[in-house]
């Protein structure tokens, strides 16, 4: 039986097989002791989660658990400043990936720096920048990088590529953020955490784990005894890995299994994480919009690429002071899922995704765009 | 208004440009006529119809058609859609200097077939040529009145039980030209749904179909389409989801860029509400010129002026009106 | 940002390290930079991610997941046959 493209979207969207889990996961829930949270750490997963519904098909004792995996939503406001100023520079040409020209800083988004005259443009792909780049020679090209371990190799390959092709006006503002140090930080402070908000066990994310592998998720079910699925984009995926966290629960087992089989394995992209530590080393810190300063979660240009790390040539002009979201954002809260966007106060009034407070509102990805899109029925 | 300035989210056809029409223009320039904000305004006490609309697609030709084709279809589309025969028609012409005559030409030869089929004329127009950098290559506006032979179409007509139906199936224009703007190649022969309604809608009337609220989903899409008519009417409209027509080329762009069909411009797809007992005569008609017409749901009172979206695995979901800068200059 | 597309490759270009795929009748081009060398052949299915190669579907992967569904999908039936039999069977010793 052979396999063509279409069922690759199709059949793990299938209306009868998610009823079918639904089924199955309502029968299985009754073996649980108590109400059980999910976290899914990545924002795909939120945007699934909620453009599909699945909620609606959880019986009372399963719960969603919303996580920081969204990398436009965890930008602090100080690192959007910085593409801000780079952007309203003279002679630069500020590029990012889509949603980051919307998320406001503190003298507004990317979006109304161009309104006011900045070269910012946004690309799907980060080797169009060196399209960009060779056409305006006499511009300095600046790629504002974002993303987790899924978007990080392409950077690294863009690099690559300015250097093979001795392109000397591409600079680099390195974002880029790693999935399972922000884990453990939600992990340390679970005693902090209200019943309703805990986490029992992860949806693990589905492309961080094709680069990464899934053995990188090892330790959450070893140490902190969490059943761990990573699963795939799909709704199927989902309600598949959500059964296999069931059984995993009910059996008393703590393990990382992979529902995603037919894009993930252990060890992950090995090329592509070579790509990364060629040109990247772990920064000691990043700060996290809602979780503070997490070590070890983020990248930066290795010293000898310190010529192309726009970060350290603008230095003098870069703010540094750290900026606090706006009183009534509680995107932090979100972020680590002690709150569900209706619970903010000012979620779909004064916050909404034409006028977005909180960069969780501004991703497709984020949470409080995801509720807002699908999930404000009540 | 929030923003101090402009943003290209403010002319999306959807949230946004929502809140700057109401916000400025209707505060500013309210009546009667213009806040029925209606397709095309019915003056003349309903005999005539009368509309305006820009246009500064880009790139300026794509696979179905160009500007010129756009230009006479988006005004004649306007006009069909109140229940008028569009009849005449202006011009306006924003050229940038040093654009090609051969293109031009080419422009007007589209502009001239179009209206053949719409049986309208052009009966004044204007011509500006701006410096080098001032418009991007051409702006085109059509102005253009027509005689109503229908009354009694509108947005805020809807009543409980009536069916919703789409005339073909969605998204295409928007995601034509967002493919050719992004320099995608196509390998299918995917084209914008640009064309004439009129005789389509001509169709509808002559076989006695009672058309009580019928838009074509350009900038913003079915989405925009059916939450004007949720709010206008005090109702909610129910869609089964699987039941929208999108063809695979347009759910594969969708996939890639991460879009809603229901959010994409069209250049010639309309909605229409019908009684629930005509619903499958106006398909039938509507068949006759595209297969992929659809009954798409129907209307009720239990969310007022919202738009569900239902799944086929029993889950549901409103559908917002499309936020954002989505995809500027589609039309 | 997760983004990514289940795509075919229709053509590949080893001296350019790119490859051509069709995602549902939309041609693109993406890098085979994450990629080892002849790894990827035409006719694959392969996931794109901002116009990079991340790598392979297995499609024997994925037709194992497709006969986990179709399994659940004929136990749910036969529970439900079984169920509405149980429904009609006026049996009033059955506990």
């Amino acid at each position: 039986m052979s396999i063509e493209l279409k069922d690759l979207y199709d059949d793990f969207r299938d209306a009868n097989v998610i009823k079918a889990y639904a089924k199955q996961i309502a029968i299985d829930a009754k073996g649980l002791n108590r109400p059980i949270g999910i976290m899914e750490v990545c924002g795909g997963h939120t945007h699934t989660i909620m453009k599909y519904g699945l909620p609606q098909l959880m019986p009372a004792n399963i719960h969603f658990v919303h996580g920081p995996g969204c990398p436009v939503c965890i930008m602090p406001k100080e690192r959007i400043d910085h593409a801000y100023t780079l952007a309203m520079q003279e002679n630069v040409i500020l590029i990012t990936l889509g949603d980051m020209i919307k998320v406001p800083g503190s003298n507004g988004s990317l979006q109304d720096a161009r309104a006011k005259g900045a070269d910012v443009r946004f690309v799907y792909s980060p080797m169009d920048v060196l399209e960009i780049a060779k056409t305006n020679p006499t511009k300095k090209v600046i790629f504002f990088a974002i993303g987790f371990e899924t978007t990080t190799p392409m950077t690294a390959a863009l690099l690559e590529s300015v250097i093979t092709q001795k392109i000397d006006n591409v600079l680099f503002h390195i974002n880029h953020v790693t999935v399972p140090e922000v884990m453990t930080v939600l992990m340390a402070d679970e005693e902090n955490r209200p019943v309703e908000n805990k986490i029992d066990a992860f949806l693990g994310p589905s492309h961080v784990s094709v680069i990464a592998g899934s053995d990188i998720y090892q330790p959450f079910a070893s140490v902190y005894k969490r059943p761990v699925v990573v699963s795939g984009f799909e709704p199927v995926d989902v309600m598949q890995s959500i059964h296999m966290i069931l059984r995993q629960m009910i059996e008393g087992r703590s393990e990382v299994e992979i529902q995603y089989s037919r894009a993930v394995d252990k060890k992950g992209n090995e090329k592509a994480q070579a790509l990364i530590r060629k040109y990247f080393e772990k920064a000691p810190f990043f700060s996290w919009r809602g979780l503070g300063k997490v070590a070890n979660s983020s990248w930066k240009l290795k010293e000898e690429f310190s010529s192309y790390d726009a970060e350290k040539i603008y230095k003098d002009i870069l703010p540094t002071k750290e900026c606090q979201d706006h009183k009534l954002c509680r995107c932090g809260d979100i972020l680590k899922g002690l709150a569900t966007p209706p619970e903010c106060t000012i979620f779909g009034t004064l916050c909404k995704p034409s006028n977005p407070i909180g960069s969780c509102m501004v991703s497709s990805e984020g949470a409080c765009a995801a509720y807002y899109r699908y999930g404000n029925m009540k | 208004m929030k923003n101090a300035t402009i943003t290209l989210a403010h002319g999306n056809g959807g949230s946004e440009s929502k809140e700057l029409v109401e916000s400025l223009f209707y505060s500013t320039f309210g009546n009667s006529i213009l806040n029925n904000s209606e397709d095309a305004a019915l003056i003349e006490n309903g005999k005539l119809a009368f509309t305006t609309d820009s246009f500064t697609v880009s790139p300026l030709s794509f696979s179905g058609g160009d500007i010129g084709k756009l230009a006479i279809c988006g005004t004649c589309n306007d006009l069909a859609m109140m229940g008028a025969k569009p009849k005449y028609l202006s011009i306006a012409f924003m050229i940038e200097e040093g654009f090609s005559f051969e293109e031009l030409r080419h422009i007007i030869k589209s502009m001239h077939d179009e209206l053949e089929k719409n049986d309208a004329i052009i009966v004044c127009g204007d011509t500006k040529v701006v410096p080098k950098g001032n418009v991007d290559k051409l702006f085109i506006n059509t102005t253009g009145i027509g005689e109503v032979y229908y009354n009694g179409i509108s947005a805020s007509h809807l009543k409980e039980g009536m069916s919703i139906l789409v005339s073909r199936d969605i998204g295409s224009h928007g995601a034509v030209v967002f493919a050719a703007r992004e320099g995608m190649a196509l390998s299918s022969e995917l084209k914008s749904d640009c064309a004439s309604l009129y005789p389509q809608v001509k169709s509808l009337v002559d076989a006695s179909i009672s058309i009580v609220a019928m838009r074509d989903a350009t900038r913003g899409g079915l989405a925009a389409v059916l939450n004007e008519w949720a709010s206008s009417s005090g109702v909610t409209i129910e869609i089964n989801e699987a039941s929208i027509p999108i063809c695979e080329e347009v759910q594969g762009i969708c996939e890639l860029l991460g879009f809603e069909a229901t959010a994409l411009a069209n250049e010639g797809t309309f909605v229409i509400a019908v009684p629930v007992e005509e619903a499958e005569k106006t398909l039938e008609i509507l068949r006759q010129t595209n297969q992929s017409a659809a009954i798409i749901g129907t209307v009720n009172n239990s969310y007022k002026g919202k738009v569900v979206l239902k799944s086929s695995w029993g889950t549901q979901r409103f559908l917002e009106l499309p936020t954002g800068e989505l995809l500027p200059r589609i039309c | 940002m997760c983004l990514s597309i289940p795509s075919k490759v229709v053509s590949i270009d080893e001296e350019k390290q790119i490859c051509t795929v069709d995602t549902m009748g939309i041609s693109r081009d993406a890098s085979l930079a994450m990629m080892a060398q002849g790894d990827v052949k035409i006719g694959d299915f392969v996931l794109i991610h901002i116009g990079f190669v991340m790598n392979k579907i297995s499609v024997e992967e994925a037709e194992a997941s497709l006969e986990t569904y179709r399994e659940i999908l004929s136990l749910m039936d036969e529970d439900e046959r079984r169920r509405s039999v149980e429904e009609d069977d006026n049996c009033v010793n059955r506990t």
